[in-house]
């Protein structure tokens, strides 16, 4: 079937920095302060937003909140796409996780296959009290029992839309849109 | 206000040249793009390497067999490390203790490890080519864990990786070869892969353990399909001088049959890189080798466990690199 | 009386001079005429036009296998494969097993071949008993037998005084000695040629001196000794130039070259007509001795079987089975099934009339044949009425699988050949025909 994808924009630069401050904020309420707190990203694009994050609660609370980066793709079910293998990167933890409370970051949230991999993965890392979840875009969908902490924003999708955050850090602009897959118009 | 981000954030996943190879054969297939791909996969392993529990389960539930028809130790075990710290399944098969010994041919023991379920085969073999006759009649993915005088493409690998993890980008970097390049396929597979990553390769030794068409002050051959052009020397001062990488080959005592050499002991007083000769490299200059040493021959003890010695350093990389190798090529399997 | 008449065809003899549009007359398994029309009375004919006559192909160096290796090829498969490449007559190498080397051996092969053969087989018997380099043969009783040449083929007669005393005591027989040349202590352990190609594939190498070293000693030994040596498929452009030497010398050595050393490099043991993973063939079917070699090397051999430094073509047809074969390079036996595609093969490298010449009187002349069979390699009145009809335009698809021969290892699989034998006749019967 020949396809073209047409985009629309959900969020915007401005909308990605508030919705980043929101979820900064949130985090340190709910967790009472910085204790013991460490930010994960899941690569690729969490790991910017992870950062964000840390720079925002930096700004508000004067203090550093540890980051780390996270590639999941060696605890994915999911293997075995017959063309390609992707590109995997180093896991980076920057402290001792045992005990601490670790907030997982990503870009979308969608069958939380991936989360259930990052949990794998954070587990060979050592015993967290425990594990939350920040994400810029809830998409539905769900395929495990898994709900996010903190979302950015909630976008119903259907499953033949495909959604894509752009970050500066990784693709040169801020951005949220919404692809969906058409079938090219007759002739 | 945003401050530089404290970690490293890579290019888009889709910006990247896909990994679609099946076998792992030699590196003259590989592009520069290809290795570097291997390179930095090998970062990520590396890590899980660090790890207290080095184990992640990217290939749980795949089969790796290693079929090795020489003996050795330290690859073997490699990618045995390898294939079980990312969760695979790892039977090892040794010509000496199977149905290899009651002669049966090379194809036939394969297609039965394969019918067992064997996904990604490792094998080694004395005889040049061996891989590229099982690759060519099987649907398993194939390794090269070296194939008689021609190719070590995991050794090779690892090789550039501890190069490019002291020295970065190799561009017209001098590495210099020292010892048996004849009869070494460590020395073929690392002219290909320097070569691509635009090194500049001396090879060094006495005529006799040159291969054919690599002589001193000899036209080496403009066919397109030949080895990539090094510089050949016979006087190892010579070519130490400016190096920034020196690798000694182990020399194989049986040489000193048929002529290769006159004695071991006349060998070492040629060749074997000690730290008068080291002076002459850059200050600080890699020292390397494929093992196993005979200390004494072809490095001097001094030397081999100098600070400038990373040969232990091969050998942790060399897991890591494995593991990047058997992920790409087992992970596309469905 | 029967005759057969293959009309209009162009008839090339080059014993005889003959090239012209005509027809050959066979009457009882005799030529008995060429020439316009000379078979229009003829019982049975066949229509040449279009087409080239000429003698039937004479093949100085083949391996029929049996007895001993009937897997790899026996004299009724070899035959027929010899029949379809054009050739009536086959010299069978006597490394068999046992080998030819008493008369009882040389009287198997004859007998065999009468029984099963398609084509005419000449026995040749060894130099040494049990081909093994220690004693002389029974020469004289070989030779009576029916032996029209001795060799150890496969393997050189390393030892130089014993192989002076052969061609002494040959010389008296009146019979030839074929040497094949190569100095077993320098081509130790080589499985191809030594050069860029097996430096980048990691295999050992058989230098050119291996092949040279022993040209030039057999070359001493016919010029010390007064007695003739044919070298085997020389290789090289130093083997070349070496009998180029002797023969402007007056010295009494011959040469025969193969096709695959007329039209084939050592990159075809890297690259094959068939996709390879990694791009790497390693591929056995080219696998042979001596080795395939340089360009220089082919040239050396084409440019020297034009000026008649080579004096002919012979196949060195060496049939082997697939699990000769398929599988590592180091293992794999040496030699190329090369009856079914010589011709073709040939032509891509020679003129067509060189091509035929190196092929039926020059070879029959090099081993004296004519004292055996009359007018061979010729289409002489009262030759034996073996003649080749071939379609010099054809082109043609290698297809091993088709093969008579058992032996299909060839490193031209797959690829396209100008010039076909479409017909073969022998003693005046279609022996075979496309």
């Amino acid at each position: 079937m020949d396809t073209s994808e047409r985009a629309h924009v959900v969020l915007t630069a401005d909308d990605i920095h508030r919705a980043v401050r929101r979820i900064a904020h949130e985090i340190v309420e709910r967790n009472h302060g910085l204790d013991g707190l460490v930010l994960v990203g899941m690569r690729t694009r969490g790991v910017p937003i992870a950062q964000r994050i840390a720079n925002a609660i930096q700004e508000f609370e004067g203090q550093p909140v540890p980051v780390g980066a996270l590639d999941i793709n060696l605890y994915r079910d999911d293997i075995g796409s017959p063309d390609r293998a992707p590109h995997i990167q180093p896991t980076e933890m920057p402290t001792d996780i045992d005990g601490k409370t670790v907030v997982l970051v990503d870009d979308v949230l969608y069958t939380g296959r991936s989360i259930r991999a990052a949990l794998d993965a954070l587990t060979d890392f050592g015993r967290p009290a425990a594990i939350q979840l920040a994400v810029v875009v809830d998409r539905g969908h769900r395929e495990l029992p898994i709900r996010p902490d903190y979302v950015g924003k909630n976008i119903p999708t259907a499953r033949d839309e495909d959604v894509q955050v752009l970050l500066r850090e990784t693709d040169g602009e801020d951005e949220v849109r919404i692809m969906k897959l058409v079938p090219e118009p007759e002739r | 206000m945003t401050q530089e981000p404290a970690l490293q954030i890579a290019t888009p996943l889709d910006a990247r040249t896909p990994w679609t190879r099946r076998h792992l054969l030699d590196l003259d297939e590989l592009s520069r793009d290809e290795i570097e791909t291997i390179l930095e996969t090998t970062d990520a392993m590396k890590e899980i390497m660090g790890r207290e529990v080095p184990r992640v389960p990217a290939l749980r539930g795949r089969t790796i067999v290693t079929l090795f028809y020489e003996a050795s130790t330290r690859t073997r075990a490699s990618f045995e490390l390898a294939g079980k710290a990312l969760g695979a399944d790892v039977i090892n098969v040794a010509a000496g203790g199977s149905s290899v010994e009651k002669g049966e041919s090379l194809i036939d023991t394969v297609r039965t490890l394969e019918a067992i379920g064997a996904e990604v085969l490792v094998m080694r073999h004395p005889a040049a080519g061996a891989p590229y006759l099982v690759a060519r009649h099987l649907s398993a993915s194939v390794v090269n864990g070296g194939d008689g005088q021609h190719a070590h493409p995991t050794q090779a690998l690892l090789d550039l990786y501890t190069m490019r993890a002291h020295i970065g980008d190799m561009r017209d970097k001098r590495v210099v070869i020292v010892g048996d390049i004849a009869h070494s396929r460590v020395v073929r597979s690392n002219i290909w892969g320097l070569a691509a990553m635009g090194a500049k390769v001396v090879v060094c030794g006495p005529p006799t353990l040159l291969p054919a068409g690599m002589r001193h002050g000899q036209q080496q051959t403009e066919e397109p399909l030949a080895l990539p052009h090094v510089e050949v020397e016979t006087n190892i001062d010579t070519a130490l001088e400016g190096a920034d990488v020196v690798m000694a080959l182990r020399l194989q005592k049986e040489r000193m049959h048929g002529g290769l050499i006159p004695s071991i002991r006349e060998y070492a007083t040629l060749y074997q890189i000690t730290p008068e000769r080291l002076a002459r490299a850059k200050t600080g200059a890699l020292v390397m080798h494929p093992g196993p040493i005979n200390e004494g021959v072809e490095i001097s003890p001094e030397v081999a466990t100098s600070l400038q010695s990373v040969i232990e350093e091969q050998v942790t990389n060399g897991v890591a690199v494995r593991m990047a190798v058997l992920y790409l090529l087992a992970r596309g399997k469905a | 009386m029967t005759t057969l008449a293959i009309r209009g065809g162009r008839v090339i003899d080059p014993a005889n001079g003959i090239d012209a549009t005509a027809d050959v007359l066979i009457v009882d398994g005799q030529i008995a005429a060429v020439g316009p029309d000379a078979g229009k009375d003829a019982s049975e004919t066949v229509d040449a036009s279009g087409l080239v006559v000429c003698p039937g192909f004479v093949d100085i160096h083949c391996h029929l296998r049996e007895p001993g290796f009937e897997h790899k090829e026996t004299i009724e498969t070899g035959t027929l494969a010899a029949a379809r490449g054009g050739f009536t007559t086959v010299c069978a190498m006597p490394n068999t097993e046992p080998p030819t080397d008493s008369a009882a051996a040389v009287e198997f092969v004859l007998h065999t071949a009468q029984t099963q053969g398609h084509v005419r087989v000449l026995p040749i018997g060894c130099v040494t008993r049990g081909r093994a380099g220690k004693e002389l043969a029974d020469l004289a009783e070989l030779a009576q037998a029916g032996a029209v040449a001795f060799s150890d083929d496969g393997s050189p007669v390393v030892d130089p005084h014993l192989m002076r005393r052969a061609l002494e005591y040959a010389a008296m027989l009146g019979t030839p000695v074929i040497e094949h040349s190569e100095d077993p202590a320098l081509s130790a352990g080589g499985v191809m040629h030594e050069g860029w190609v097996s430096t980048r594939l990691g295999l050992s190498g058989i230098p050119a001196a291996a092949e040279e070293a022993a040209v030039a000693r057999n070359v001493a030994l016919a010029r010390e000794t007064g007695s003739p040596i044919h070298c085997a498929h020389v290789s090289t452009a130093g083997s070349v130039e070496i009998v180029r030497s002797a023969k402007a010398r007056g010295v009494a050595v011959t040469a025969e070259v193969t096709p695959h050393h007329l039209a084939l490099t050592h990159e075809a043991v890297m690259q094959s007509g068939r996709e390879a993973p990694g791009g790497l063939a390693y591929d056995t079917n080219a696998k042979v001795n001596p080795p395939l070699r340089t360009p220089e090397d082919v040239e050396a051999c084409v440019a020297g079987l034009l000026d008649g430094t080579i004096d002919c073509i012979a196949t060195d047809h060496a049939p082997h089975a697939s699990q000769d074969k398929v599988c590592e390079f180091d293992a794999a036996a040496m030699g190329i099934s090369g009856l079914e595609t010589a011709f073709a093969q040939s032509l891509s490298a020679v003129p067509l009339e060189k091509v035929i010449a190196a092929l039926t009187v020059a070879p029959a002349a090099v081993l004296g044949l004519e004292r055996h069979v009359v007018k061979i390699g010729t289409l002489s009145e009262g030759a034996p009425g073996d003649v080749t009809i071939i379609d010099p335009k054809a082109e043609w698809t290698v297809e091993p699988e088709t093969f008579a021969s058992r032996g299909k290892n060839t490193p031209l699989a797959g690829r396209t050949l100008k010039g076909k034998v479409v017909g073969t006749v022998f003693g005046g019967k279609m022996a075979w025909q496309a």
